[in-house]
């Protein structure tokens, strides 16, 4: 069993985050996700239950086609609580596909920050198993890897969401950021490439003299070697 | 987003669109009474059709794990 477990900050206050969480899908970091559904929703008391269903897209990795089908879509089972005395939002995440395999179980707990009224904390943890004989270990190892970009593209996701909601002007403002950090980035290859083309020219304008350091540093190499070789051999 | 199945999209999208404004109009206010629960009724007819018939697994989905025994709980040290 792998476990996993991180603490997350929202810059958002605990309301505005119950907010988005209903309005989270479609993002654009959420492209595997294709449908949604909610199959249960009831009041008791202050708190709120609910059932959403997910299906998404799910690859399967390689090395593991010899004893899985090919399946392409996935079940996500998403149970939560939205509490109204605790100002917390409970998830309880889990796969109701693929479980003869791996069974993904995740549990968020969203509760107001103790710094600051303005902003809410998410403590995540997640249960990986699999009692696949033989391959156990190897599917919790690429399903954990799978589930930590999963779970950091989920919390871009919910971002994106909430700064569309509540902020539009500091989306904007990311865009552009986005766009400062791509043409940065261009610039930075662009420089590369042309200090590395003038490296070249003058590492080739040197090869005699390498070559000569190489050959020399061989020739003692081995003739250092070949004397303890020799001297072993005689002992 | 699209609902599992097609045929209860546009049930979905007027159920959605109630609960959003009651959510935040209401229930968070503490207005509890859910003005949508007719409009949820007949969605969630169409839902558990096409869930029937795209072979879900329905009963592994009415389920309850959160706040049961069945919820797994962190262990003593990482694995």
């Amino acid at each position: 069993m792998k476990y996993y477990n991180l603490d997350t900050v929202f810059q958002f206050p605990w309301e505005q985050l119950a907010v988005a969480f209903w309005k989270r899908y479609p993002n654009p970091h959420s492209g595997h996700v294709l449908t949604e559904d909610i199959i249960h929703r009831e009041v008791v008391g202050n708190r709120l239950f609910s059932k959403r269903l997910l299906t998404k897209t799910e690859a399967c990795p390689k090395w593991a086609e010899a004893f899985m089908r090919r399946v392409h879509q996935v079940c996500i089972l998403e149970e939560s609580i939205i509490d109204l005395d605790t100002h917390t939002i409970t998830t309880y995440t889990r796969n109701i596909g693929l479980q003869k395999y791996m069974t993904l179980e995740e549990k968020c707990v969203y509760s107001p920050s103790k710094e600051s009224s303005q902003s809410s904390v998410c403590e995540r943890q997640a249960w990986i198993t699999s009692k696949v004989f033989g391959f156990a270990s190897a599917i919790e190892q690429y399903s954990y890897k799978r589930f930590k970009k999963h779970s950091a593209n989920a919390v871009k996701g919910f971002v994106y969401v909430l700064k569309k909601l509540y902020t539009p002007e500091a989306l904007v403002s990311d865009h552009n950021l986005l766009s400062t950090e791509k043409f940065k980035e261009t610039a930075r290859k662009a420089k590369e490439l042309a200090k590395s083309k003038a490296e070249m020219a003058t590492t080739q304008g040197n090869r005699p003299i390498v070559k000569y350091c190489v050959v020399a540093a061989v020739s003692i190499f081995c003739g250092y070697h070949g004397v303890c070789l020799l001297q072993a051999a005689v002992y | 987003m699209d609902s599992v199945g097609k045929e209860c999209n546009e049930l979905k999208h007027a159920y959605e669109n109630c609960f959003n404004e009651w959510f935040s109009e209401g229930f968070l206010k503490g207005k509890k009474d859910d003005p949508c629960s007719e409009l949820f009724k007949t969605y969630q007819e169409c839902t558990k059709k096409a869930i029937k018939e795209k072979n879900l697994n329905l009963w592994e989905s009415q389920r309850d794990v959160l706040g049961t025994s069945s919820e797994k709980t962190a262990p003593t040290s990482k694995s």
